[in-house]
């Protein structure tokens, strides 16, 4: 027998054991740094802005430039608007195209040019969002001859919004096992009635959380608003005028040589945070309800 | 059962042809599944496929309500005829065969709805105006799962196990009171037990039906069936592949005891397959 053998016990002074602790600990080590930039921008914003959260921050217009106080009210609610605007664009488009790929298209070739552009789509910089409706909608005044608008910026917004609400429709619905349809057509039920009431609701869950967390993500753009919603200091006038919102002024009033714009800048940071994390919590307890 | 059904009248039913399937061919692309198949499948009896995996006893199943559609480049040569009309005319609407010739899958696949909703369901979008309670009842019990489920109608269908399941799932096809129900190895994903239920289930719907099943077990069919088909593939010249096609069709009692051919014989004593 050319093999020793060792006591059952375990010995943490064999190499082996010694390099699995190191390499456990490297590996969490990683891990934490991960989450360390979350953690820290946290922390900062709840520093930076979380002294000015009060009633009025959602009340009040921002001061005018040399003033003190004033909120961020006008900028919460065209923040809101503005992702309103684009979910209202991007879900029913969205959807609907994910519906074609996965149900209709039966992996045609046109499907797979779809499928490969969408791809392609997700990873164009927002910017280009930006300057595409700009050019499109904004320069030609297309919109009952306004130039920068919410609706421009909702329409910037859905674009962002679009590959990803394709996406997970398509993606869930690829989930949803054949044997349910079949079931539907088992029954004497059309194509439309297998999946409007069968495998629509059944991918329910995927489809909602994509569309949640592509909101999240939306509304947090600032380069594709800058070209199109503008901003402006005073409450939203309909959606076809410049509308504020909460990531273009932050953008403008970081930069301001004046301190209440300032720290309202990072009032609205904490705020666009926030409900950033509130939407991606919904979006994991959609995705836990459907689980229980 | 025993008092209203003299002999005579059971002949008559032998010779009252539900399906007819004259030189059937199917493939998948350029690959040939099974071919040149006739075959007269009576009305109100039960009918088992049998034969070994692959030889295409499922997919002439799938045929019969054209579910083959679903499948991507599955085309049917020759004629399945169903109450005087070819189902794979150009005229004929496939939601239409299929609300008249109901479909019962290898593995229980209830809608993610509650009991009552996988009933109700085919009947709704079937247009079914009467009472609703009424049919799901109905329905159920015709399934023998009522017992199990009169008391959680509301909950989901997914809350049975999976023998229970596989009756909701004939419940739903009785439902939409089809006049053919196709099952295809309606049992294979079962325990014995589970087994025994659904085949006692297929003994009380053949008086009301025409059950065509397909299955991987003889002695199921032995059980279930009146009449027997049995298929077998075989390799042919410069085909990619085996090629079912059928051997023999037959009362079920000379298919097992007395049959003419002796791929037949083989395979019903256990010789292969």
């Amino acid at each position: 027998m050319t093999l020793s053998r060792h006591s059952l016990h375990f010995n943490p002074k064999l190499p082996r054991n010694r390099f699995n602790l190191l390499a456990s600990g490297i590996a969490g080590l990683f891990a934490a740094v991960a989450v360390l930039p979350l953690v820290l921008v946290l922390i900062h914003v709840l520093i930076k802005g979380g002294r000015l959260i009060s009633p009025r921050l959602f009340t009040q217009l921002p001061p005018a430039p040399g003033l003190e106080g004033g909120g961020i009210g006008n900028a919460v609610l065209g923040t809101i608007l503005v992702s309103l605007i684009a979910a209202m664009i991007s879900i029913p488009v969205g959807v609907g195209g994910g519906i074609y790929l996965s149900e209709y298209s039966g992996d045609s070739g046109f499907a797979r040019f779809v499928r490969f552009a969408n791809d392609v789509l997700a990873g164009v910089p927002s910017i280009i969002s930006g300057v595409f409706v700009y050019g499109l909608i904004v320069a030609t005044r297309i919109f009952f001859n306004q130039s920068y608008s919410a609706m421009a910026g909702g329409i910037a917004l859905a674009v962002l919004m679009l590959p990803t609400v394709i996406k997970t429709t398509d993606e869930g619905l690829r989930l949803v096992p054949q044997e349910l349809r079949w079931g539907a057509y088992g029954v004497g039920a059309s194509r439309f009635i297998t999946i409007s009431r069968i495998v629509l609701p059944a991918a329910f869950t995927p489809i909602a959380t994509g569309v949640v967390l592509a909101i999240a993500r939306a509304a947090g753009e600032t380069a594709p608003l800058i070209f199109t919603a503008l901003f402006s200091p005073f409450w939203p006038e309909g959606v076809f005028n410049p509308i504020a919102t909460m990531s273009v002024l932050i953008f403008n009033f970081a930069i301001m040589p004046y301190e209440a714009q300032n720290e309202l800048a990072w009032a609205a940071s904490f705020i666009l945070v926030l409900m950033i994390l509130v939407a991606n919590l919904l979006a994991r307890w959609i995705s836990r309800m459907a689980r229980a | 059962m025993t008092l209203s059904s003299p002999i005579s009248t059971s002949r008559d039913l032998a010779n009252d042809v539900c399906l007819s399937l004259q030189d059937v061919s199917i493939s998948y692309g350029s690959f040939e599944a099974v071919r040149n198949v006739f075959m007269e499948i009576p009305r109100g009896r039960v009918t088992a496929f049998i034969g070994p995996s692959g030889c295409g006893k499922s997919t002439v199943l799938r045929a019969l309500n054209r579910m083959n559609d679903l499948v991507r480049g599955c085309t049917l040569r020759g004629r399945v005829v169903f109450d005087g009309q070819d189902l794979y005319h150009p005229n004929v609407d496939p939601v239409e065969v299929r609300r008249r010739i109901g479909m019962v899958f290898q593995k229980p696949n209830p809608f993610p709805k509650t009991i009552y909703e996988n009933i109700a369901f085919g009947a709704r979008i079937n247009g079914y105006r009467g009472d609703m309670d009424e049919l799901v009842e109905r329905s159920l019990r015709k399934a023998a799962v009522w017992e199990e489920c009169k008391d959680k109608l509301q909950q989901s269908g997914f809350s049975l196990s999976g023998g229970q399941q596989q009756r909701l799932c004939i419940a739903r096809a009785i439902a939409t009171e089809p006049e053919v129900i196709l099952m295809d190895e309606p049992c294979s994903a079962l325990d014995p037990i589970s087994t025994l239920k659904i085949e006692e289930t297929m003994h009380e719907l053949k008086r009301n039906y025409t059950i065509v099943i397909v299955t991987h077990n003889m002695q199921q069919a032995v059980r279930v069936s009146d009449q027997t088909a049995f298929f077998n593939a075989e390799a042919v010249e410069g085909g990619s592949g085996k090629v079912g096609y059928l051997v023999e069709f037959s009362e079920t009692e000379r298919i097992f005891n007395a049959p003419r051919q002796q791929a037949t014989q083989d395979y019903v004593s256990g010789r292969f397959g």
